[in-house]
């Protein structure tokens, strides 16, 4: 069992939703990196959502863009990412880091080469935006050969049988992007995504993870009621954005708190 | 004429030309281009959607476009005879319109009464935005801030046509940001709205459906030379930037074995400088806006910023099946730099009374320079892709003229 299954294991035993938040690596600077995961962990993260950045990110909004142009600004690239990773585990043994970013620096750095390194930095998923399953078959099976959860992106659109080809592929979670749209959107049809997540559960076989649009603790609740993880990114950006790096860690972490706080109440344990 | 490889059928099912191509895009866009590909295979099928096509080409944009002999410009070069296939004839100045009416007519057909198009030198822009007035589609065109103000004149014909033109700020604010834009809106507006792609890029079907809607440029090209010339020409010279006009002209001839195929890029300040478009020349493989292909990209395969004199060639990517015509030896891939371009822009300009655009002087200086390397009676088919009405601010500002 992986350590991401191993987490979502313990939490669905208790009752207990995951709270995934995203960061960009490198943004504002390399070393605002590993402060912001511990205070993510010290928040209540229950998996941290690593973005890698990348010159041009079709899939992603504003917001997330403008961190990754900031982190690249500052030097960052795939192997310093994977560095991060190494100082992060070195503290913290347990939370699993998942990279997400676009194809495009995984084949510079070379696919054999980006898997061993990932593994012995300490990366537990990988989610390669622009990667569909039918693109990277082999791709996911060397991940899983490294003991990494290849994971898959589920929208609005897909239909049940892609679904299921993306349950064959995927392990971990799925992250079900809950709009047609870009990261950092404002709206979110609550109902819709509700609808279908049972579905997609049952199609998949895995933990179902909701992102895209979720911005405060009422978002999170929300979407806490009906998936098994809260996968916030846009938001947090904006908070590291608005303190600068000297404050980023503390508001960071009383924001995720909120959200943590906010998303236990659901727990059938809750006081 | 010998011909060979009658048997090339590429793309593949999945969208791949040996190993470029593909579909590499976000999950979201997956079930609106498998909706697409459904689309136009029907239309493929079709000959009353195949017949109105040729009808609105005829029509709409005067196709067939002449091939012409630069019979003068050919004997101040010495060498080959140069031929040009007069795309800049066409109606909106170039290639790009052949495309923008056959994708506008699927957007209709399935339904979709909003286009949108990303743009380099705006020629796209304006064929689409020529199109979508012409099936009363709203229209809105992404182009770069750095190509806005560039490309003035044809920002505003986009404006009178009834388009709306987003400036891009993002990235190095050209075309590449332009498309990064363009596919968020598409994302975003997936339900109402069709992605008219302007050149063979971008996850399939594009590729293969913009090469199919230019193709009929190398088909008219194989009926007319032996018309003109007596025979097929010697060579093909297209300029290349994403390289929907030199797909176009060389598809057709892929089967002509001894016609060679040359696609051209711009090679801006010179490849040793750095400052260049050159995805084939000085690129390696990645994955950009859909497709596997040739990038220009730094080690850590972020894409790196191009440089051209011309806005239309200024692309850190390339079409994929280019990528596969170049590992196969099909065709090969030259350089012209922004010096070499101008001087063909100004001799076409002087000696033919044709002013091209920039991005065809790349062709056209290429051509001249291997014209000069071969007897007279070798013949050398140019595709002078579009005319240069649109780059009198850049070439005057070259040369030190204010308006």
């Amino acid at each position: 069992m992986s350590k991401i299954q191993a987490r979502f294991a313990r939490l669905q035993a208790a009752g207990r939703k995951a709270l995934i938040p995203f960061i960009t690596a490198g943004d504002p600077s390399p070393t605002a990196t590993v402060p912001l995961m511990q205070a993510l962990v010290d928040g209540g993260a229950d998996i941290i959502e690593l973005g890698v950045p990348f010159s041009d990110p079709m899939a992603d909004g504003p917001t997330i863009q403008r961190a990754s142009e900031r982190a690249l600004a500052a030097g960052m690239n795939l192997r310093r990412v994977l560095e991060i990773v190494t100082e992060f585990r070195a503290r913290d043994r347990d939370t699993p880091v998942v990279l997400m970013g676009y194809a495009n620096p995984i084949e510079a750095m070379g696919v054999d080469r980006f898997v061993a390194g990932a593994a012995a930095a300490g990366v537990d998923g990988v989610l390669v935006v622009d990667y569909p399953p039918q693109e990277c078959e082999a791709f996911a099976a060397r991940l899983k050969d490294a003991a990494i959860d290849p994971i898959f992106l589920l929208a609005p659109t897909t239909s049940e049988q892609r679904m299921r080809e993306v349950g064959r592929f995927g392990s971990g979670y799925i992250y079900y992007v809950s709009l047609t749209g870009v990261t950092g959107a404002g709206h979110l049809d609550h109902s819709q995504v509700a609808a279908r997540i049972p579905a997609i559960r049952e199609a998949v076989g895995m933990p179902v993870g909701v992102g895209f649009g979720i911005r405060d603790a009422a978002s999170a609740m929300r979407i806490g009621e009906i998936a098994d993880a809260v996968v916030i990114g846009s938001r947090i950006i904006e908070e590291i954005e608005r303190a600068g790096e000297a404050a980023a860690p503390a508001r960071v972490q009383a924001l995720i708190r909120e959200i943590r706080e906010a998303l236990d109440s659901l727990s059938p344990e809750a006081p | 004429m010998q011909m060979a490889d009658a048997s090339y059928t590429l793309p593949d099912a999945q969208g791949h030309f040996g190993p470029y191509g593909g579909i590499f895009v976000a999950e979201t866009l997956i079930p609106a281009l498998e909706e697409l590909r459904q689309a136009y295979e029907d239309c493929r099928q079709d000959p009353a959607f195949q017949a109105e096509f040729e009808y609105e080409l005829k029509h709409y944009v005067g196709r067939p476009s002449p091939v012409y002999h630069a019979q003068r410009w050919s004997r101040e070069v010495g060498g080959a005879q140069i031929y040009l296939k007069r795309e800049d004839l066409n109606h909106t100045g170039a290639h790009k319109v052949n495309n923008c009416i056959g994708q506008a007519m699927l957007a209709r057909r399935m339904g979709k009464p909003r286009v949108i198009a990303e743009t380099g030198a705006g020629q796209h822009g304006v064929a689409t935005a020529t199109v979508a007035a012409r099936y009363g589609m709203q229209c809105v065109v992404y182009m770069g801030s750095e190509d806005v103000r560039r490309q003035a004149a044809n920002v505003y014909r986009m404006k009178l046509l009834g388009a709306e033109v987003v400036p891009v700020e993002s990235g190095s604010k050209t075309l590449k940001d332009a498309l990064n834009e363009a596919m968020r809106d598409w994302v975003t507006h997936v339900a109402d709205t069709f992605y008219i792609i302007g050149t063979v890029a971008g996850p399939h079907p594009y590729p293969a459906m913009v090469r199919d809607f230019q193709c009929v440029i190398g088909r008219e090209c194989i009926q007319q030379m032996p018309e003109l010339a007596g025979r097929q020409p010697d060579y093909v010279v297209a300029c290349v930037g994403g390289g929907s006009n030199a797909m176009g002209i060389f598809h057709p001839y892929i089967p002509y074995a001894d016609v060679r195929l040359i696609g051209v890029e711009a090679a801006g300040d010179g490849l040793a400088s750095g400052r260049h478009a050159a995805s084939l020349s000085a690129g390696r493989p990645g994955v950009l806006h859909g497709n596997r292909t040739y990038l220009l990209q730094n080690e850590d395969g972020q894409i790196i910023e191009t440089h051209s004199i011309s806005a239309g060639l200024d692309y850190p990517g390339v079409g994929p099946e280019h990528a596969w015509l170049k590992d196969s030896g099909r065709a090969e891939y030259v350089g012209v730099t922004d010096d070499e371009a101008l001087q063909a822009f100004h001799d076409l300009c002087r000696f033919e009374g044709i002013i091209p655009a920039l991005e065809s002087s790349h062709a056209l200086a290429h051509a001249a320079r291997l014209a000069r390397t071969l007897p007279s009676d070798r013949i050398i088919l140019v595709n002078l892709s579009g005319r240069g009405d649109k780059d009198m601010h850049t070439v005057a500002e070259k040369s030190g003229i204010q308006f």
